[in-house]
């Protein structure tokens, strides 16, 4: 990898003024956010604090208006959304996206052969490393679209495990689980705690405050907070903004 | 047996078949179906775009003409040979899928049907402006004795069917191939979701383009091939029904099937060639069996057997 530049010597992401206009409206704006490697990060906010459209800067789905991201201590601002994965993003939909008509098998495959592209013969044994990971190694070869809602967010995230990424930017993944489900997810999180960064859009309170070693605010396209789970707990401000009880 | 063993053992076996068919068949069906396998190659070259990558072309008349006229001035101006002439239709599909694929694949969707359509709408009329050299509506015939491939006759019935056949061979392998390795599995999966395969890191459009050359490329090579074999080139080729043909052929077939295309192209050719000794409005056949299928078979002749018996099929 490459040497660590002007960003923090620990930090595997960092944005700098990083903000988005969609017409009139300012989605997000001057954002300076840090990630330091191997921290498992919640991004909270109310509903169009800007959360998506942030994430969305980070992994090149959505073109900056104004400011910069590093990545790996590189600028990766200007990079396509293609090149910015190849270096160890990962990106999972808020809304359900996956190859519905193909099995789960070359779901996950299609996420791992792009990394291990001169070595077919591990492949087979990644996925159902990842598909087992998330528990649907025995339904391997079901068609994706036969698989139930919470499965498939399931099969997202093992999408997002077989491309082994240094950054694994989770947007809103316990969406529709159930109870049962979600537990498993936050195992699944702490089995790859330290070793892979994980960014967690999420808003289920009860997985953010277990799961999230920092945890950042937005609102109205801002940051409000930034802290610990109990300090973000005890902060007056994003109760009043986000708790609603304030 | 394994997926790839069922694979090799039918496409092998229809190999056989083809070449048991080119012995015993009456002149007629034998005429006919050389015909229809070229035609098949320059289908299943649409289908490496339509029925793969997802992507919808209108205008893969202009590949098949450059390949036939690439093929056929070199012969009738420049004296080429059969071999130079063909490597030369070859190469001028080449270049035109190039060209076209890094313009067009600017746009996506409807725009890109309407913008291959235009550049083939072009080529048309390319052609027929320079009719002093191409003859025009016309069209000129390639004389009998430029038609001789490494010292074999290709005018002869025989040795047409049998080149016809190599190059139907040859074309199918190379799909196999393509189809099962995995850039061919990113194909299938920029037309399935796009937006989730560029988030796997893959550079979508280096992956169409590809696939506008390759598929450009081998409908190319069956106009050159068309034209020598059959001893003609001429500007109907390039008209908007020749590339409405393949997408027709693809779609009776089984878009997205290896072995759709020929099974299409057969349907048509032959659906056309019975009604029409029937009615002068043999189109409507035509009509109602697209209708057919769109009720009954969604996924063509192939593509239907491959949801209910056999999902191995490539």
């Amino acid at each position: 990898m490459a040497a660590l530049g002007s960003t923090a010597p620990n930090n595997l992401l960092t944005t700098q003024g990083l903000s988005r206009n969609f017409g009139g409206l300012q989605a997000v704006s001057n954002v300076n956010f840090d990630l330091p490697e191997g921290q498992v990060r919640a991004l909270i906010g109310p509903n169009g604090a800007g959360k998506t459209t942030f994430v969305g800067m980070l992994c090149g789905r959505i073109s900056a208006s104004a400011g910069r991201v590093a990545f790996l201590g590189e600028d990766v601002t200007l990079l396509p959304a293609h090149k910015r994965i190849s270096r160890g993003m990962a990106y999972t939909f808020q809304i359900t996206s996956i190859f519905g008509r193909l099995s789960l098998r070359e779901n996950v495959a299609l996420a791992v052969r792009r990394r291990l592209a001169g070595h077919p013969d591990q492949v087979q044994g990644e996925v159902e490393s990842a598909l087992s990971r998330v528990g649907l190694l025995d339904r391997a070869d079901q068609i994706a679209d036969d698989l139930s809602y919470g499965h498939q967010r399931l099969l997202e995230i093992a999408m997002g495990l077989g491309q082994k990424p240094r950054l694994l930017i989770l947007d809103e993944p316990t969406q529709g689980l159930a109870d049962s489900e979600i537990a498993d997810f936050k195992n699944l999180i702490r089995s790859m705690a330290g070793q892979t960064t994980i960014l967690l859009i999420e808003h289920n309170m009860d997985v953010v405050m277990e799961m999230a070693d920092f945890i950042t605010v937005l609102n109205f396209g801002e940051i409000l907070a930034e802290g610990s789970p109990e300090q973000i707990h005890a902060n007056a401000d994003v109760q009043a903004a986000y708790l609603g009880t304030g | 047996m394994s997926d790839i063993r069922k694979s090799l053992v039918l496409h092998g076996g229809l190999i056989a078949l083809l070449l048991l068919l080119g012995f015993v068949l009456p002149a007629y069906h034998h005429g006919n179906l050389a015909r229809v396998m070229v035609l098949a190659v320059y289908a299943m070259g649409y289908n490496v775009l339509f029925g793969y990558t997802g992507l919808l072309s209108l205008g893969h008349a202009m590949f098949f003409a450059a390949g036939m006229y690439g093929m056929g001035l070199t012969i009738q101006h420049l004296g080429f040979s059969a071999e130079a002439a063909l490597l030369s239709g070859v190469v001028a599909a080449f270049l035109l899928s190039t060209v076209v694929g890094l313009l067009a694949l600017r746009t996506t969707g409807v725009a890109f049907m309407i913008v291959t359509l235009m550049f083939a709408q072009t080529g048309y009329l390319v052609v027929l402006y320079f009719g002093e050299w191409t003859r025009g509506d016309e069209g000129f015939v390639i004389q009998k004795a430029s038609r001789v491939i490494a010292g074999i006759d290709v005018s002869d019935p025989a040795n047409r069917y049998l080149t016809a056949l190599a190059l139907f061979a040859v074309c199918l392998w190379i799909i196999l191939k393509l189809v099962q390795a995995p850039f061919g599995k990113v194909l299938i999966a920029i037309r399935e979701n796009e937006d989730r395969a560029r988030m796997l890191g893959y550079d979508i459009f280096r992956h169409k383009l590809v696939a506008v050359i390759v598929s450009g490329t081998i409908s190319g090579t069956a106009g050159a091939f068309y034209g020598l074999l059959f001893g003609y080139a001429g500007a109907s080729f390039a008209t908007v029904q020749y590339s409405i043909f393949p997408l027709l052929w693809v779609l009776l077939g089984g878009a997205g099937t290896v072995t759709g295309p020929l099974v299409g192209a057969l349907f048509m050719f032959y659906l056309i060639d019975i009604t029409s000794g029937l009615t002068s409005a043999y189109m409507l056949f035509a009509g109602v069996a697209l209708v057919l299928l769109t009720l009954f078979a969604r996924q063509g002749l192939v593509g239907e057997i491959r949801r209910r018996f056999a999902p191995w099929l490539p």
